[in-house]
C-alpha cells in the first residue's frame, strides 16, 4: 500500500472531491422541487399533462443514466454550436462544460426517480385528512400545502433518503463527459503512478463517509418531525 | 529421489525454454492508428505490427499479442502476461522507475490542432486563454503542466477521440497530443472540415521523452539487446524505411 500520492495530489483531490458534491447538490437540489411538480401533475386533474409527466418518468426511469447523459453531452451538446451567436455569448463558458450537461442530466433523472417516490407517499397519505382539511375549508392548493404534501414527504423520508445516496453514487458517470470530479481525479492518479487500488480506495472511503453523513441528516430530520399515524 | 528432482528440473527448463521460443508483445486493445489497428477480419495491422514482425523474423522469434488496455499495460508486463510492451509508449523517466526500455525505435513532435481560424503558433502567448484537450496522464499532459499551465486551461479526456470530438464540437480550442494520431485525424472528413494544424510545439526531451520504445521487465537486459540489434538490422538493411514509406511521408525514427 502506497498514498504518498495523496500529497502530491491533495489540490486535485480537493477539487474533485468538491465537484462530486457539488453535483449532488446541484441535482438533489434542483431535481426535488422538479419531482414534487412532476409528481402533482400526475394526480392532478389535467389528463394530458398528468400523461406527459408519466412519460417523462417511464422514459428517464426506463433507460441507463449514462445513456441520458451521452445524449446531452454528445447529442445535444454537439449540435449547440451551430446555434448562432451562441458561442460568442457569455453562456457558452457554462454550455461547453461537461459539468453543465452533467449537473443537467443528474437533475432530470433524478427528478424521475423521486416523482415516483412522492407519487406514492402522496397516494398513501389517508383520505380522512384532505376531508378533513377541506371540511375546515381549506381551498385545494394550501390542502396540498399545508397537509397534504407534508404528510406524504414525512412518509417517504427514508426511502427519500435513499434516493440522494442513489444519487451519489451516480456522480462518477460525469468523469465520462469530462468533469473532474473525484473519480476521474482517482483515475488520473492511478494513469500517472500506476497504483490502482488506493486511488480506489480513497474513493471507496469518501463515498460511504458522505453516504453516512447524508444517512445522518435525514435521521435528523426524521427525528425532528414525529410522525403521526 | 535424487532422479525424480532432475526430472522435475528437466521438465523446468524445458517449459523455461519454450517460453523463451516465443516472444509475447502486449499491445493496447484500441485503436491508434496508423500504428496499430484491426482490420475488418479483425487482424491486427499498421506501422507497429509490422515493424513487430520484422523483429521477430530479424530475430528468428515466434512472436504473439497479447491485449490489453492502455493502463493495464505495464502491470500486465510486470506480472508477466506478455513480455514487451509495443504499444507507442513513450519513454519516461517515470515509468522507468517501474519497467525498463528498448532504445526508441520511432519519436515523433508533440502538436497542436485547432478549429480553422488561420491562427496558427503554439507558444504560451498562442494559446493564452485556450482550452486544451489532452489525454490523461500522457507527455502532452506533463508538457501542459510545465509550459502551458499559467495561461492555458487543459481538459482531460480518456481517449483521443473523444476530444476529437469535442474538437469538432467546438468545445474546447486544442487538441494537444503527438503529431501523427493528430495529423490521421486532419486526414479523416470530419478532422479536415473542422480543424487545422497549429504546429509542433517547442521540443522539450525532458518531458517529452526520448521517444517510442518497447517497455520491458526491470533486468531484462538481453532482451533489450537483441531487439535494439534487431531494430539497427532493420534500419541498416532499409526494412524499416520500406514498412515507413507504407505508411508515412517522412522517416519517423527521429534523431
Amino acid at each position: 500500500m502506497n498514498f504518498g500520492w495523496i500529497v502530491t495530489y491533495a489540490d486535485l483531490l480537493l477539487w474533485g472531491a468538491g465537484q462530486t458534491l457539488l453535483l449532488l447538490v446541484i441535482s438533489v437540489g434542483l431535481g426535488f422541487p422538479l419531482a414534487i411538480g412532476i409528481a402533482l401533475l400526475r394526480l392532478g386533474q389535467n389528463r394530458v399533462l398528468a400523461r406527459l409527466a408519466d412519460g417523462y418518468c417511464t422514459f428517464l426511469r426506463g433507460t441507463p443514466l449514462l445513456v441520458q447523459l451521452w445524449l446531452l453531452y454528445y447529442g445535444v451538446g454537439s449540435l449547440l454550436p451551430m446555434v448562432p451567436g451562441l458561442r460568442g455569448s457569455i453562456l457558452w463558458p457554462l454550455l461547453s462544460q461537461g459539468f453543465f450537461f452533467a449537473a443537467l442530466s443528474f437533475t432530470l433523472n433524478y427528478a424521475a426517480y423521486e416523482a415516483e417516490v412522492i407519487r406514492g407517499a402522496l397516494r398513501s397519505v389517508p383520505r380522512g385528512e384532505i376531508e378533513a382539511a377541506r371540511a375546515f375549508g381549506m381551498p385545494p392548493g394550501m390542502v396540498t400545502r399545508r397537509i397534504w404534501l407534508p404528510r406524504a414527504l414525512r412518509t417517504a423520508l427514508p426511502v427519500i433518503a435513499g434516493g440522494v445516496v442513489l444519487q451519489l453514487k451516480a456522480t462518477p458517470l460525469a468523469f465520462s463527459v469530462t468533469v473532474m470530479d473525484l473519480y476521474a481525479v482517482a483515475y488520473k492518479v492511478r494513469q500517472d503512478t500506476l497504483l490502482v487500488y488506493e486511488p480506489l480506495l480513497v474513493v471507496s472511503l469518501f463515498f460511504v463517509v458522505v453516504a453516512i453523513l447524508i444517512n445522518r441528516i435525514f435521521r435528523r430530520i426524521e427525528a425532528q418531525v414525529p410522525i403521526r399515524r | 529421489m535424487t532422479r525424480l528432482t532432475a526430472a522435475l528440473a528437466g521438465a523446468l527448463l524445458l517449459a523455461a525454454g519454450s517460453a523463451e521460443a516465443e516472444i509475447r508483445f502486449g499491445i493496447m486493445n484500441e485503436a491508434y492508428p496508423p500504428f496499430f489497428t484491426k482490420d475488418s477480419s479483425g487482424t491486427w495491422v499498421g506501422w507497429e505490427i509490422e515493424l513487430m514482425e520484422a523483429v521477430c523474423a530479424e530475430l528468428k522469434e515466434s512472436c504473439s499479442i497479447v491485449e490489453m488496455s492502455w493502463d493495464g499495460l505495464i502491470p500486465g508486463l510486470t506480472s508477466g502476461r506478455f513480455d514487451v510492451i509495443w504499444s507507442s509508449m513513450s519513454i519516461t523517466d517515470e515509468r522507468r522507475k517501474t519497467i525498463d526500455f528498448t532504445s526508441s525505435y520511432y519519436k515523433t513532435p508533440a502538436k497542436l490542432i485547432g478549429a480553422k481560424d488561420g491562427v496558427t503558433g503554439t507558444t504560451p502567448e498562442d494559446v493564452a486563454g485556450k482550452t486544451l484537450g489532452i489525454q490523461v496522464s500522457t507527455i502532452q499532459s506533463a508538457y501542459y503542466a510545465t509550459h502551458y499551465k499559467d495561461v492555458a486551461t487543459e481538459r482531460t479526456y480518456a481517449t483521443l477521440d473523444e476530444a476529437f470530438q469535442d474538437l469538432a464540437a467546438g468545445r474546447i480550442d486544442y487538441v494537444f497530443g503527438d503529431s501523427i494520431p493528430l495529423m490521421e485525424f486532419l486526414k479523416t472528413e470530419y478532422g479536415a472540415d473542422c480543424c487545422e494544424d497549429k504546429g509542433n510545439v517547442a521540443d522539450d526531451p525532458a518531458i517529452l521523452g526520448e521517444g517510442i520504445g518497447g517497455g520491458l521487465r526491470k533486468g531484462e537486459t538481453e532482451l533489450a539487446a537483441r531487439i535494439d540489434g534487431a531494430i539497427s538490422a532493420l534500419r541498416a538493411k532499409g526494412i524499416y524505411q520500406e514498412i515507413s514509406a507504407k505508411y508515412f511521408t517522412f522517416d519517423p525514427f527521429g534523431g
